[in-house]
């Protein structure tokens, strides 16, 4: 008899999801699915909409990393205008993202993923969260945590009006320039972000790295993908997240392809099942080749690890000695680890910080000269960024007064939504046998995807609809037997 | 001492902007989370919906709900949280009105589709699949929520007692909120937890907001016009919808030299923002000077977007398309 075990919904992640498991007559895992369930139709609503007003809509699309959208856009409407910003609105611009970046990467390395590590997989569910971790870690960490996320939404605040919902990026520059007094303020904020980025990886070797069956678990084949991987690279070939190059490699780490992000659609493409309001994205080169890995993949991971995996280094100093023991711990270049993204993530947000630094010293930041207004329609315009959860893409298309007639997006975790179904397949495979399945190695699938901090709200920018995270277990005729939903 | 009031968080068709505002209430949350006790919030927590489920009717102090509905999905919850929570508050823009992705009411869900999962240019589906309500496996039939044919204000579908708009709403306008639960010291149900004036006597440009507002030519598009941060946007020419507009955002927006879009909502006392402001700006065209209003108007390009960018679903437009519609039951 076929078990079914449903989670609903899937806990800590942004949007709306379930998982389904399959059993067979031993109690084995014969198949399980990751469902989105969610969908809004951004990119038709959009339509006939002013381009310009993007800025202001697309942030709608997900309010955890409304200010990757935000710069998309911004990006996207500087190439449908022909125009590049002045040095100081770029200037400000890498300012707002960085703290972004390292923002984003502390709310869901503390509040989503550490209930995970700090209380542990099998902590019962009413303590897994962000106030079971500050129960253990101390309020005062807690508290460090609470001032440099603040700290670093101020700076959005201060130049995009508000952190769950930046507004105003125009092509060819920013709504607002920042006066010198601002500046002191700013660098407090990038020293201490710098100082609290090396605390938070300390942190993680010591209570994650340094945990024997953490460190096992990260090391494991269970959590362990092998599929290309995608990122910005900058002229250095180093991590970039404001703007650069994509390059993609090889499972096995060799180049695969460089190009321009106004190039996508020549290397990517969207495959849509029935199942899942998701759609799965693919190197368009190989063809789709369904959802495997290894050798004979078309599939591909983005975000931290894939940053990692493909840069030859991280562009700042503190960054790259990270970079160095990343690696030399996990023994293998590009690593599989699908856990040690978070590892990577708080690397990430280290360079982010260290960015950050040089930015607030440099003279231009306080200059007036915030907007090119030398403005050419060019009817066509693509703005990429990488998002804290990978590469975004905003393609949009208009007529002759800037009228949307065509929008296209690619978001970070539709990039991923191959590899999480895979994660959790492998995961669910690893840990869970029935007919009693104890919750903590349900928890153990939900961290296969909880790694890619994977966001079904962008996810879905489609239409609006909803599939929390449940397991049902089915007997083999389809039956449900029980769904698990943990509480 | 008692026991703590029971506290749920719930998104629907939501971005998850009103759960950071939450968050954002930095160390007021861990105050907030010593009062209360929070018995479900899926971003945050473990929780599954049979731990809500097992809750007895109206044993929830309060449900803070933000986002629309759109699908059956959100539809179940919704009347759940409702069954479960004494008080329900809508949070933010998507509850209250709507919000933006209710402006997918202006094209059909098979529009919506057909652009996403056919047309979208990187997609490469030959067989024109669709996500489809059910999809038979071998082990089993998946199955998807259904997708509603129009986008519903909360209000739509269960009873509200009190609205904290705004996209997402300010963290002091939650804490205040919650905090008059806590104390019992709520106005009369139905009421909008936010200011009763309009963002224009807020706004810190309203002193160079002229005695009579003038528009002298075609509508300034932001992109296209270097706006001076200290000047109104109406006196530039430039869209705002701050007239229209209930205050209580702290004005965020127009200090980042970026004009009012509504999402506040209505001022008290109108139930359609979109035709109180045409009026309003109406009467602001300088004919004569202008030529032709109507070219002026027509210079807006999209009235429909920028006038209902929150609130189509409680507007008159979205009345006449909620009569047309069909048997969905949300």
């Amino acid at each position: 008899m076929t078990q079914r075990i449903t989670i609903n919904p899937i806990t800590r992640l942004e949007g709306h999801g379930k998982i389904e498991i399959f059993l067979d007559d031993q109690g084995e895992v014969r198949d399980a699915f990751w469902q989105v369930v969610e969908l809004r139709g951004f990119e038709r609503f959009c339509v006939g909409r002013p381009a310009e007003e993007m800025t202001r809509i697309a942030p709608n699309i997900c309010g955890v990393c409304p200010s990757a959208h935000h710069m998309a856009a911004t990006k996207a409407l500087d190439a449908l205008y022909g125009v590049a910003p002045t040095p100081t609105a770029r200037l400000l611009r890498e300012l707002e993202f960085n703290a972004f970046i390292i923002e984003d990467h502390y709310i869901h390395f503390f509040f989503l993923a550490a209930p995970d590590f700090i209380m542990g997989p099998d902590a019962a569910p009413s303590e897994r969260n962000i106030l079971g971790v500050i129960g253990r870690v101390g309020k005062e960490i807690g508290k460090q945590v609470i001032d440099i996320r603040k700290r670093n939404r101020d700076i959005i605040r201060l130049l995009f009006s508000k952190a769950p919902h930046p507004e105003g990026g125009l092509p060819g520059g920013v709504p607002r320039g920042i006066a010198e007094e601002d500046r002191k303020g700013l660098m407090a904020t990038a020293d201490d972000s710098v100082a609290f980025a090396l605390f938070a990886l300390d942190l993680f070797k010591k209570e994650v790295l340094g945990q024997k069956a953490l460190k096992d678990l990260i090391l494991s084949d269970a959590y362990a993908l092998r599929t290309y991987s995608m990122a910005l690279v900058d002229e250095n070939d180093h991590v970039s997240f404001y703007d650069g190059t994509l390059k993609v490699i090889t499972p096995e780490g060799k180049e695969f392809v460089r190009f321009h992000p106004r190039d996508y659609l020549d290397h990517i493409a969207e495959w849509v099942e029935p199942w899942t309001t998701i759609k799965f994205c693919y190197l368009k080169q190989l063809g789709w080749k369904g959802l495997v890995e290894g050798d004979g993949t078309s599939l591909y991971r983005v975000a931290p690890l894939a940053r990692l995996n493909v840069a030859s280094g991280m562009a700042t100093p503190l960054a790259q000695k990270e970079f160095e023991i990343f690696f030399e711990t996990l023994g293998a270049r590009p690593a599989p680890q699908t856990l040690a993204m978070h590892w990577a993530r708080l690397i990430c947000a280290l360079q982010a910080a260290e960015r950050n630094q040089s930015i607030v010293r440099d003279p231009l930041l306080t200059s007036r000269d915030i907007r090119n207004m030398n403005l050419k329609l060019m009817r066509t315009g693509v703005g990429c960024v990488e998002a804290p959860r990978g590469t975004l893409f905003h393609h949009y298309e208009t007529d002759e007064r800037g009228i949307l007639t065509r929008v296209n997006l690619i978001v970070a975790t539709q990039n991923n939504a191959g590899p999480i179904c895979l994660s959790i397949k492998k995961a669910a495979r690893a840990f869970v046998r029935g007919p009693e399945v104890k919750e903590g190695f349900l928890n153990r699938v939900e961290m296969a995807f909880r790694a890619y901090d994977p966001c079904l709200a962008c996810a879905t920018h489609a239409l609006p609809g909803g599939i929390p995270f449940v397991v049902n277990l089915r007997d083999p005729s389809g039956e449900v037997i029980r769904t698990l939903r943990r509480d | 001492m008692g026991e703590k009031p029971k506290v749920a968080i719930c998104w629907l068709g939501a971005c998850g902007g009103c759960d950071e505002a939450i968050v954002d209430l930095n160390e007021g949350l861990l105050d907030v989370a010593e009062a209360v006790s929070i018995e479900f919030w899926p971003v945050a927590m473990d929780y599954k919906y049979d731990h809500l489920a097992a809750f007895g009717k109206g044993e929830i102090a309060v449900g803070l709900v933000s986002g629309h509905v759109r699908n059956s999905e959100h539809a179940e919850v919704a009347h759940l949280l409702r069954d479960r929570c004494k008080l329900v508050i809508a949070l933010g823009a998507c509850a209250c009105f709507g919000g933006t992705p209710a402006l997918a009411n202006l094209v059909s869900r098979e529009e919506i589709l057909d652009a996403v999962y056919v047309k979208a240019p990187s997609v490469v589906n030959p067989d024109g699949r669709l996500p489809q309500v059910e999809t038979a496996w071998e082990e089993g039939t998946l199955r998807l929520p259904a997708f509603f044919d129009h986008v519903y204000s909360l209000n739509q579908v269960i009873e509200v007692d009190y609205y904290l708009p705004g996209c997402p709403p300010p963290s002091e306008l939650i804490r205040n909120g919650v905090r008059a639960v806590l104390t019992d010291d709520l106005p009369p149900k139905g009421s909008t937890l936010a200011p009763r004036k309009a963002l224009c006597e807020t706004c810190p440009r309203n002193k160079t907001k002229p005695m009579r507002l003038e528009i002298h030519g075609p509508i300034r598009r932001i992109h296209e016009v270097e706006a001076d941060p200290e000047m109104c946007f109406l006196a530039e020419g430039i869209l705002c919808m701050g007239p229209a507009t209930r205050s209580g955002c702290g004005e965020t927006c127009i200090r980042s030299n970026t004009p009012c879009r509504g999402c506040f909502g209505p001022v008290p006392g109108v139930s359609d923002p979109g035709s109180r402001f045409i009026s309003s700006l109406a009467a602001l065209l300088k004919v004569g000077t202008t030529g032709d209003p109507e070219a002026v108007m027509a210079s807006l390009g999209d009235p429909v977007g920028y006038l209902y960018r929150f609130t189509h679903p409680v507007s008159t437009l979205g009345a006449r398309r909620l009569s047309q519609a069909t048997e969905e039951t949300p």
